[in-house]
């Protein structure tokens, strides 16, 4: 239990750590660390997603670019209609764009769940090195669609002028954007934290423990695994969704398989099936690009060194090496 | 459309087949008898395309670079091997994705701090520069049609190589059972390093081929590793039979997809728009195409095991 | 005479050239254990195999609480109540014995999907567990994890999820496997108590067991049944002594 103890004391101090760069940041009037902390706090949220499937359900998705980018799309599409006074579509119904937040995440939470839905259905008729390749290769097929297909913007990318707002906040301000991004990373952690010790967490956690007793007590894991990866797609979709907001760009990059490897390894460097694995995760990968993206071109080459060492040497993550074993690995 | 178009783009679609085989096959031994999951094989395709490049623009020869590249890519896949992979065997498929997902990252970047970030470009050999005239009057260009030729040579001499030498019975038993290879007296380690390094040849030399048709540069590996993904998953994994009919199948409805369905199109819509939607639902074909054989059959159309 | 419980009717299955089920014909009757035995290779794990659901067979009928099987997958054959013991003990290894069976009690239920609702503070997920561990004798190890307990004892974890199920048939496969004399006795006593709540489809190599409790027992050789009746019947089949109680 003391690990366990540490392990909780560990992810406090991650999440004020986070909290604090920025306001110091602000303080000292340098909102360029508030930025790359909000960067931090979403691809730490892409993680949490990953690590519904990945860390609780041992679904090695190498495909969650998609749901990252659909999320990502999501706003794209809707802020290029907005900005030029377009509707959405005009038949069978006329729908009007929009630029709220709350609108927009939910757009983006459903049209990432639908593809984690139909995606899912497929690649878990497999399992092991297939499902693998599945996803991955699911992943490139929505990414080529991006590419190819002209209406938004193709290889180019779609550009949004304005930020989506959010009701009573200015979120052209840093700080704020920063403290709307952090705020959604705790709630979703809350959420997960609570399904996990729900009814569905035990199945899931069983299921990926020993999904032949799961059939045998009478529940389907087929069907269980497909409710977390859909809920794991709407997470990383969500994410999507904010980092759009957050560079003001979509492009087909946020589709490519780099970025399914990137989230996996947020989750990895931190510890995977730890609640707070992938915001350790992320926030050690914002502050390596930072660092030594500013003394090598080549820094990509120290991370894939740094993430061989942490798969061969250490592999409960870095929580792993601080905290102890994993409760289960 | 004419029947001389349609011919050329049946064999455009099945040189991009062979490639694929000579991807997927490799990929497929490599899981097969080690049961390793090799993210890094579009790394050595990529290693092949820039050794060919480079060798034959310094020595004025594609042949000799075609041979350095062969040379290279065994030899960088056997370093992989004994240096990071034999590490892998024993863990599980993530591990191994996140491994050679990292080697990916480290080959990228290594090649261009030696290459640079701008293409490379290869030309053919002056022997396959121009066309040749097939019976029935079409003019198809002799390196394209070399490659055909070369990639079912080594689909040939693959199937030999597995079926009636001491090594393919060492492989085939490896594949059966790893317990029994040792029990045979195998060196198993050695036997893993000669198959990377096998699988990695495959890879550079079609890396090399492709080399002249496109540019040769950093992560040109990659899609290429994908589509060898989608052929697996369709041909079945472990089966060097059901790699090549399903790359065969993958490259000519991948060409033929990207051919055919913006004219199949300009029937019903304006021609931007037909060549639009007809690029952006040709590049989701073969996607679809992986999806219905798993609804038909999950395991591959030729499963190797059971 | 009312239908049984679970009935077999002509279950044949094929791995490749070898016939591993051959015409199978068996029923389970309430109230009632019913012994199959056979030597190794016999196909009696591939047979409550067919009947869970793990493998589909190539011909014939299963028929369980008034319904044919067929098509249905495992989770959902256990929903309708059968539920199996397995020969090498599957239990999830990081969860404590009580949390096992909570996981049964919970499949019971049907509600694998709770979101909210904490697992750890239900009582009656909790309660219902603890006395599943009891009726077997567990629930001193009750906060243990799974991976830690003996032999023995994970045997009598996997009867107690089966318990917890409230199941309307078991299926056992060798559940006194690996049982020292002692534990083995104990379950007899335990198993004889158990079959007027549902009856037991039993396979056992344990012959002391299986004449202590059968109330019929089929012989299996081979794939085919080829001998069927009671204890005594079976005691004195020429056929089966030569083929398999292996007496002069």
């Amino acid at each position: 239990m003391a690990e366990f103890l540490n392990e909780r004391r560990m992810s406090l101090a991650i999440a004020l750590a986070l909290l604090a760069v920025p306001l110091m940041a602000e303080w000292l009037g340098n909102s360029f660390y508030t930025t790359l902390a909000t960067r931090a706090a979403i691809l730490a949220l892409a993680g949490v997603g990953l690590n519904i499937a990945l860390g609780s359900g041992g679904l090695i998705s190498l495909g969650h670019a998609a749901f990252f980018g659909i999320g990502g799309y999501a706003v794209g599409i809707i802020a290029s209609h907005h900005q030029a006074y377009e509707p959405l579509m005009t038949w069978p119904l006329t729908i009007a764009a929009t630029n709220q937040m709350p609108v927009l995440w939910l757009v983006a939470i459903l049209a990432s769940g639908l593809a984690a839905l139909m995606i899912g259905a497929l690649s878990l008729r497999t399992s092991g090195v297939y499902f693998i390749m599945i996803t991955l290769a699911f992943a490139q097929m929505i990414y080529y669609f991006a590419v190819s297909w002209p209406a938004y913007g193709g290889q180019d990318g779609l550009s949004i002028y304005v930020r989506d707002g959010f009701p009573g906040l200015n979120t052209l301000r840093p700080l704020d954007f920063f403290l709307l991004c952090y705020a959604v990373l705790m709630v979703v952690l809350a959420l997960v934290r609570m399904i996990s010790g729900a009814r569905f967490g035990a199945m899931l956690e069983a299921v990926r423990q020993n999904p032949a007793r799961v059939a045998a007590l009478g529940l389907s894991p087929f069907r269980i695994r497909l409710v977390a990866f859909v809920l794991s797609g709407m997470v990383t979709g969500l994410a999507g969704a904010l980092y759009a907001d957050l560079n003001r760009f979509v492009s087909p990059s946020m589709l490519s398989w780099h970025m399914s490897g990137e989230i996996m390894v947020f989750v990895i460097l931190g510890g995977a099936g730890r609640l707070f694995g992938p915001v350790a995760g992320a926030c050690i990968y914002v502050l390596f690009e930072h660092v030594f993206g500013g003394v090598s071109d080549y820094w990509q080459f120290f991370l894939g060194a740094l993430l061989l060492g942490v798969v061969l040497f250490a592999r409960g993550g870095l929580i792993g090496l601080a905290a102890g074993r994993a409760r289960h690995d | 459309m004419t029947f001389a178009l349609f011919t050329e783009q049946i064999l455009n679609g099945l040189q991009l087949g062979v490639m694929l085989f000579l991807m997927a096959a490799g990929l497929t031994l490599i899981f097969g008898v080690m049961g390793l999951i090799n993210l890094a094989h579009g790394s050595l395709f990529m290693v092949g395309g820039f050794v060919c490049a480079a060798v034959a623009v310094w020595s004025g020869s594609f042949w000799l670079g075609l041979a350095a590249s062969l040379v290279a890519s065994a030899a960088a896949g056997a370093l992989v091997e004994i240096a990071v992979i034999r590490r892998l065997y024993d863990r599980d498929h993530l591990d191994q994705v996140l491994a050679t997902f990292a080697l990916v990252l480290m080959f990228s970047e290594a090649t261009r701090f030696v290459f640079g970030s701008s293409p490379l470009y290869l030309n053919p050999p002056a022997m396959l520069s121009g066309p040749v005239m097939l019976p029935g009057g079409i003019a198809y260009p002799a390196y394209r049609l070399a490659i055909i030729v070369a990639g079912l040579l080594v689909a040939g001499g693959l199937g030999l190589l597995i079926n009636r030498t001491r090594l393919g019975v060492r492989i085939r038993a490896g594949e059966a059972d790893r317990e029994m290879i040792s029990a045979l007296g195998i060196d198993i380690r050695t036997l893993y390093t000669i198959v990377f390094a096998l699988g990695a040849a495959l890879a550079g030399f079609a890396g090399a081929l492709v080399g002249a048709i496109q540019s040769v540069e950093v992560g040109m590996g990659e899609p290429v590793l994908i589509l060898a993904f989608v052929v697996i998953v369709i041909g079945g994994i472990g089966s060097i039979r059901g790699a090549l009919i399903a790359s065969v199948i993958v490259g000519v409805v991948d060409t033929m997809g990207r051919f055919l369905l913006p004219d199949l199109l300009s029937g019903m819509m304006d021609a931007a728009s037909a060549r639009g939607t007809g690029a952006a639902i040709a590049s989701m074909l073969i996607y679809v195409l992986m999806a219905l054989v798993l609804i038909v059959k999950p395991r591959g159309l030729f499963p190797a095991h059971g | 005479m009312t239908e049984p419980v679970l009935s077999l009717s002509g279950v044949t299955r094929s791995f490749g050239a070898l016939k591993v089920s051959d015409a199978v014909d068996l029923d389970l009757r309430a109230g009632e254990i019913h012994a199959l035995i056979g030597p190794n290779g016999a196909g009696k794990s591939t047979l409550i195999k067919l009947i869970s659901g793990e493998i589909e067979p190539d011909a014939g009928r299963i028929r369980f609480a008034g319904r044919d099987l067929q098509g249905l997958d495992q989770a959902a054959r256990a929903r309708l109540g059968l539920a199996r013991t397995f020969q090498v003990s599957s239990l999830i290894p990081d969860f404590s014995v009580r949390r096992n069976v909570m996981l049964a009690v919970q499949a019971r239920e049907g509600s694998g999907f709770g979101f909210v609702r904490q697992v750890s503070g239900d009582s009656r997920l909790g309660d219902a567990a603890m006395t599943a561990l009891g009726r077997v004798g567990l629930q001193d190890r009750a906060q243990v994890p799974a991976a830690e307990l003996s032999h023995g004892e994970r045997r009598l974890l996997e009867i107690a999820m089966a318990l917890a199920l409230r199941p309307r048939a078991f299926l056992m496969d060798e559940p006194m496997a690996g049982l020292g004399s002692e534990g083995s006795g104990a379950l007899i006593g335990f198993l004889d108590s158990l079959r007027g709540e549902a009856p037991i489809l039993l396979v056992e190599h344990d012959m002391d067991a299986v004449f202590a409790l059968a109330d019929r027992i089929s012989v299996l050789v081979g794939g085919r049944v080829i001998a069927h009746g009671s204890p005594d019947d079976i005691r004195a089949d020429a056929d089966v002594r030569a083929a398999y109680l292996g007496e002069e």
